[in-house]
């Protein structure tokens, strides 16, 4: 019975209407349900926040697991994304009057990011490891202290008041490219050159691996759309400051890169949206809001021992989570391995030709 | 003396002050990378537990300030080997990424747990008499000859145990080979963990002295402290212990040099760049040895 479902599902993953069909439906669900009010705006807001996560989850994997190196500057080519698109899009470009004028302010923070990825990825010619992390935290500390130190854009205090642009078919559109843009990458002739500088990098380099070339894209995949999740974020929130990028939102991507799973697209797609998921449902108000059906008797003792604490122990639940996943899950719910939609179809070919040999027993 | 020189020394003392606590947190970084090459980076954490230790030890326990340093220091070690058990020692053969987040990880929860638990920042009782002699200009406060004397004692005491005794010998030994060590019937859990409390004790001494020093104390103290203590024991060379007092002297002096001529804004700035130069430059440190590697 598994076995014939399975097939009639490889046989669905098989067929080309699949994917163009799945986007509209996508698309048409992320104009209707704003436009409808299908879902309650809180729902609304989190699904943004679970899509701009995705992108974040998805770009840090790149560099995290794919290319097996440790950044942790992830928040920092957020904040470049998203002061350069909110500075456009408050100082610069007419967005009053032209809002269709948004997308070019995010690509904009996507490309800023992308060239201070550049800076980072120089670095990482000559140090590795450890070091390179180190190199990485640098980079975060740097940005936040430049960001602090300019007048300007408000220093320490920020920028509030920036309007609310982003919507979600921008976040749906922006997910799509993200994932498209990084599986291709990873499914490319650079993407197994980074899957052989993360198993040996001598190695690759003896087997004409342009190692420099290939951790340049890398890097700049990577920063680019880190860029454009804090543009989208920026739009967002409305409100950007220095200590919303710092080591501590760093954390949480890493979270979701780790939980979901090194190497694989599908597992951060399912770690981002999870994480964000299980940190919303930890609020005060959305567990009283669940919670709300039960007797008095049983709900005020709740609520009073034990919900309305919830704000700040849902932060000591969340790196204890992480510890946990790492000492008894250390490959995360889907580390190096993919869903079978995501891998292209030469791939799924030859690993299929593969798994029948190895049943028959030739090598 | 003529003023300037009178601002200089007065600077110099500043810098002496802060170098020491880095310094006295920069050994615990340096102590665990060389035996485990791993970086700890719940060890600025550590060091803010030892500063709430001693908020507790003075106003609960109210207590005067040797016992609370030694019982901060009992503490924070305590702590420390804890750590190591729980969550370091299941992952010592784990890819190393695995440890750098389970570390992270591990600073985030004492952050946050001690931030539900004091939501709000604590102020340190004055457990010191603070007397401030003028000499010559030049004003030098009771607490900062203690503070600077005290780290100086610390650092000789480590220096000798490290380098004199047998425990000293083992933890060389570790750092050096980990295969053939445990052979020689040494055994290796027990000095890690050894490793492990010298390092959080010294950290909490630290703490000690910092919420002294800054008697306003927060769960997210540790970070930033933390951060430029472990610059430092990069820019000395990481898992050298001499380097890494060498080092913090170098950044404390270099900040306070910073926030004497510019606007103490820079500080951070200053800091990072001047380790990323480094890392570019010399990653090995000031008397660490290039790590050569083979293939």
């Amino acid at each position: 019975m598994s076995a014939m479902l399975r097939n009639h599902w490889d046989g669905l993953l098989e067929q080309r209407w699949l994917l163009p069909v799945l986007l509209a439906i996508g698309f048409v669900l992320a104009f209707a349900i704003p436009e409808y009010n299908l879902l309650n705006k809180y729902v609304q807001l989190v699904l943004m926040y679970v899509g701009i996560n995705i992108i974040l989850a998805v770009s840090l994997n790149l560099v995290n697991g794919y290319m097996g190196e440790f950044s942790l500057a992830h928040a920092g080519f957020m904040a470049v994304g998203a002061y350069t698109a909110a500075l456009l899009t408050m100082k610069v470009l007419p967005i009053a009057a032209y809002p269709g004028l948004f997308p070019l302010a995010v690509l904009a923070g996507g490309l800023a990011a992308a060239f201070m990825g550049l800076i980072v990825a120089v670095p990482s010619f000559k140090v590795r490891g450890d070091y390179l992390a180190i190199i990485t935290l640098a980079f975060l500390m740097i940005v936040k202290s430049v960001i602090e130190n300019i007048d300007y854009i408000g220093g320490p205090r920020g920028i509030p008041g920036i309007k609310r642009l982003t919507t979600l078919p921008w976040v749906f559109f922006w997910v799509v490219v993200s994932v498209w843009a990084v599986r291709n990458f990873v499914y490319s002739k650079y993407g197994r050159g980074v899957l052989s500088i993360r198993e040996d990098e001598i190695a690759s380099d003896l087997m004409s691996v342009n190692t420099r070339r290939v951790k340049f894209l890398a890097f700049m995949t990577s920063s680019f759309f880190a860029g454009i999740a804090g543009a989208l974020f920026a739009h967002l929130l409305q409100f950007i400051s220095p200590r919303v990028f710092d080591i501590i939102k760093t954390t949480d991507i890493l979270i979701m890169v780790y939980l979901g799973g090194i190497a694989s697209i599908g597992g951060s797609i399912l770690g981002a949206t999870l994480y964000t998921g299980l940190m919303e449902i930890l609020r005060p108000s959305t567990v009283a809001g669940l919670l709300s059906w039960l007797p008095e008797m049983i709900f005020d003792p709740l609520n009073e021992y034990f919900i309305r604490h919830l704000g700040v122990w849902r932060m000591v639940i969340m790196p204890l989570l992480l510890v946990l996943v790492m000492l008894y899950w250390p490959r995360g719910m889907m580390g190096l391995r993919e869903f079978r939609g995501f891998i292209p179809r030469r791939d799924r070919e030859a690993h299929h030709r593969l798994k029948t040999l190895e049943k028959q027993g030739t090598p | 003396m003529s003023d300037g020189i009178v601002y200089w020394l007065q600077q110099i003392l500043n810098a002496l002050q802060l170098g020491s606590i880095y310094a006295l947190i920069a050994l615990g970084y340096t102590m665990v990378y060389g035996i485990l090459t791993m970086i700890n980076f719940a060890h600025g954490d550590v060091f803010m537990i030892g500063a709430f230790f001693c908020f507790l030890a003075a106003t609960a326990l109210g207590l005067s300030f040797a016992p609370t340093l030694l019982l901060t220091m009992l503490g924070a070690a305590l702590l420390g080997v804890v750590i190591e058990r729980l969550a370091y020692k299941p992952l010592r053969n784990a890819p190393r990424v695995s440890a750098i987040i389970t570390a992270l990880g591990v600073g985030l929860f004492l952050e946050n747990f001690t931030l539900a638990l004091a939501p709000y920042p604590k102020h340190i009782p004055p457990l010191l008499e603070n007397v401030t002699w003028n000499l010559g200009g030049v004003s030098v406060s009771s607490l900062q000859v203690i503070i600077i004397f005290l780290s100086l004692g610390l650092m000789i005491v480590l220096d000798y145990v490290v380098h004199r005794t047998p425990v000293g010998m083992a933890m060389r030994a570790i750092s050096w080979d980990k295969t053939f060590v445990p052979l020689m019937g040494i055994p290796v859990n027990l000095i890690i963990s050894i490793t492990f409390a010298i390092g959080a004790g010294l950290a909490g001494a630290a703490g000690t002295m910092y919420a002294l020093a800054y008697p306003v104390i927060d769960p997210y103290m540790g970070i930033m402290v933390g951060w430029k203590a472990f610059i430092s024991a990069v820019v000395g060379g990481i898992g050298n212990i001499r380097g890494a007092m060498i080092g913090a002297f170098i950044l404390g002096g270099v900040e306070i040099m910073v926030a004497a001529f510019f606007p103490s804004t820079y500080r951070d700035f200053v800091a990072f760049t001047l380790l990323l130069l480094l890392i570019v430059i010399r990653p090995y440190g000031i008397l660490g040895q290039p790590r050569i590697q083979k293939v």
